[in-house]
């Protein structure tokens, strides 16, 4: 258990951002050695076929080849360092329902499956003591958000790969100071 | 090292403050300008919509920090969240030199003769604090005038019939069309109303020094990478410091405003870039800190003189505060009306600003600013998925045949929804943070409904296929970039903060300049006005100090 969980998260994020030297107190978190930031190699792989709901591959990429998990594992130590305890208690929290639902992993089930869990989430429908207060719902909300950042954000934060989001949209990027256009 | 004393302290850098910094050194005063932020440059974020303003989810380009800043709202519901600068109930305002007006849109408006005078145009309204201005739009006038040409206004008031009087023209003419505005604007006409190019505090033609936009995709919320808009960082600031007169004190905090012995002010306390206490003597201290952290300053320097924060003898520092309520409309037309012409808004109507019919106040519509990608996946007809493949088709078919019609609405101010000194949260400094609370007048609502619905008419005109609608009115507290009110200028101390020049009632030389002064918010965006007091504020004072007046 991380020591945060004593605290209510916003109170502890006050305190770590707020006092010097907060922040070392993160450096213990993680365990296990893994390809990623903050995530563990199992969370990872949930991630990219979450992705991969909210935005689906079509004729364009989805929000896994576009980098969502990427985005969200680096905003997580960054920006988003306030999240992590949602994202370890999310994840695990629809690794364990699919177990009692499906006995099976979320990426495992088909697409139509999934999606029919996400809307689950979605509606605040998913029962158990891991979703209580709606954790279902406010999760879901969080990485639906966080995806959409990842894909139709700037390319820079390591989502929106090859500026995918701005192709399809068929906006010209970058845009080039003077020259891709000059009136008056 | 101790700093010398100085005629004038200004606190915050923005458009207020900027102003009244130029107004005061090149009138022969020697002033120090705090600003909490530094210098902004474009190349640090460009066009980076996560860290813009208008949706700073991964941290605000021009500050404040997430890490340093903290405010308490209280809801509605009684519930209370400690917020970040990221998150949109922070009601935050650039923290940089220029603060607002380097990333704002540049709407460059005078409010209306009515603006002024809320109480004798509409009457009382049970449960508000509607009060007329203690000055007139004639008073204010000349000061528009300085500010449209020390800063630098594009526009022509020739088709809108609703401009209020002026003496003389805008420096720069207005800003041309992109496809969806003209769409809008030729609507309008059929319509009856009375569309024009709006004024913008941006350069359509090379202005004092600086180049003409070229027409790119982000401008609000947003540094601009050539300085073709125009704040006060790259106008008035730079005329204040090669005046010879003005010290810049960037990543400044002020804690607090001394009171000495005999109960006079004479300078402010702060926190430098090192984060050292410092103290800033002076013979004069003006508060320009936006309406949230001017009004904390005030209740935050208590002394056995000012027991409940200077100029809150009678508790108003930090009520009224109001926003703006955002009315609005989107459609979706059958054709692609996006050119990528930026950067969007710019045909707009005052057909009603006023005298709408059952309604008090009201505001004007206009296009709105580009919607960027982010930004535009959580547009959605009610009932639309919000994720999946249904949602993705819709973006990547919708983009380009989408408009936004909307504009400001002008609340009714309340007594209740405001700003005070939260008893428990500090900031990094250890200063405790500013606490919102209230709402909006019930009053707003039939107003923002009427504005929705003509927003809505507008669209339909202009040949949209599908239309939604919203009256903007948030759950809680309204104030955001457009926050003002909270320092309320008025001739009768009991009912307000300040005299009609920004003085604090209650002390000869403690000035507000900046949108707290605002008695009612107008149906505009305040930015203009804000200058203007700046130039009424400061123009005041130097003329005093000139005649001998040390303000004692």
């Amino acid at each position: 258990m991380n020591p945060q969980n004593k605290l209510s998260r916003r109170r502890f994020v006050q305190m770590a951002v707020l006092s010097a030297g907060g922040l070392s107190v993160f450096a213990r978190c993680t365990k296990a050695y893994s390809d990623w930031r903050f995530f563990t190699g199992s969370e990872a792989k949930l991630m990219d076929a979450l992705a991969d709901q909210i935005i689906p591959p079509d004729d364009w990429p989805g929000g896994k080849e576009s980098g969502v998990t990427n985005f969200i594992d680096k905003q997580l130590i960054g920006p988003y360092i306030r999240f992590q305890d949602t994202y370890r208690k999310g994840l695990n929290g629809i690794r364990e329902s699919c177990k009692v639902l499906y006995q099976n992993s979320f990426e495992s089930l088909d697409f139509d499956e999934q999606t029919h869990f996400l809307e689950l989430m979605e509606d605040g429908k998913l029962t158990g003591d891991l979703w209580a207060g709606n954790f279902d719902r406010t999760f879901f909300k969080l990485f639906r958000d966080h995806s959409m950042q990842a894909y139709y954000g700037s390319s820079r934060h390591g989502g929106n790969k090859d500026n995918i989001s701005y192709k399809m949209l068929k906006l010209d990027y970058p845009l080039i100071i003077g020259q891709n256009r000059y009136q008056n | 090292m101790e700093n010398q004393k100085v005629n004038v302290v200004v606190v915050g850098a923005g458009a207020g403050g900027g102003v009244v910094a130029k107004e005061l050194s090149t009138a022969g005063m020697s002033v120090v300008l705090f600003e909490q932020g530094g210098w902004i440059s474009y190349d640090d974020h460009t066009d980076d919509e996560l860290h813009s303003e208008r949706n700073p989810v991964l941290g605000n380009s021009c500050g404040p920090d997430d890490k340093r800043y903290r405010r308490v709202n209280i809801h509605p519901d009684g519930s209370r969240h400690v917020v970040l600068p990221s998150e949109g109930d922070y009601n935050n305002i650039s923290a940089c030199v220029g603060s607002g007006t380097v990333t704002y849109g540049a709407l460059a408006w005078r409010y209306m003769p009515e603006d002024f005078k809320m109480k004798t145009t509409y009457g009382d309204v049970p449960g508000s604090t509607i009060a007329d201005w203690p000055i007139s739009y004639d008073d204010l006038e000349p000061y528009y005038e300085k500010a449209e040409w020390e800063i630098g206004v594009a526009g022509d008031d020739r088709l809108n019939p609703f401009a209020p009087p002026r003496k003389k023209p805008r420096p720069m003419p207005p800003f041309t069309h992109n496809k969806e505005a003209t769409l809008l604007r030729d609507a309008a006409i059929r319509l009856g109303y009375h569309p024009f190019s709006m004024p913008m505090l941006r350069n359509s033609i090379p202005y004092g020094g600086r180049p003409a936009c070229y027409r790119m995709r982000t401008c609000i919320g947003y540094a601009c990478p050539v300085g073709a808009k125009a704040g006060t960082h790259n106008t008035v600031i730079p005329v204040a410091l090669n005046s010879g007169n003005c010290e810049l004190r960037t990543h400044c905090i002020v804690s607090e405003i001394i009171v000495n012995g005999q109960g006079k002010i004479t300078g402010v306390r702060y926190f430098d870039q090192n984060n050292k206490p410092g103290t800033q003597l002076a013979d004069i201290v003006i508060l320009s800190a936006s309406a949230i952290e001017t009004a904390r300053l005030l209740l935050n320097s208590k002394s056995a003189f000012f027991p409940k924060g200077i100029g809150n003898e009678n508790d108003w520092v930090g009520r009224n505060l109001q926003g703006h309520a955002y009315p609005h409309a989107t459609g979706l037309f059958k054709e692609e009306i996006y050119d990528d012409f930026g950067p969007g808004s710019s045909v707009g109507i005052c057909d009603f600003n006023h005298h709408n019919p059952g309604i008090i106040g009201g505001g004007y519509l206009a296009n709105s600013f580009i919607r960027m990608p982010y930004s535009f996946a959580g547009v959605r007809p009610p009932g639309a998925k919000m994720w999946g493949k249904e949602h993705k088709i819709f973006q990547r078919e919708n983009f380009r045949r989408m408009a936004d019609v909307h504009g400001p609405f002008q609340e009714i101010p309340n007594f209740s929804q405001r700003i005070d000194i939260d008893p428990e949260v500090k900031d990094f400094w250890g200063i405790p943070v500013a606490r919102l609370s209230g709402k909006t007048h019930e009053e707003n609502v039939a107003g923002c409904t009427f504005m929705a619905d003509k927003a809505e008419l507008w669209l339909k005109e202009a040949g949209a296929i599908k239309i939604w609608k919203g009256s903007g009115i948030s759950n809680g507290v309204s104030a955001g970039q457009h926050q003002a009110g909270t320092c309320r200028m008025g001739n009768d101390p009991k009912t307000s903060v300040t005299d009609k020049f920004g003085r604090i009632h209650s002390t000869p030389n403690l000035f507000v300049a900046d949108g707290s002064l605002h008695v009612t918010n107008g149906g505009f965006n305040p930015a203009l006005t804000i200058m203007a007091l700046g130039f009424w504020v400061g123009g005041h004072i130097a003329s005093e100090w000139n005649k001998g007046n040390r303000f004692k």
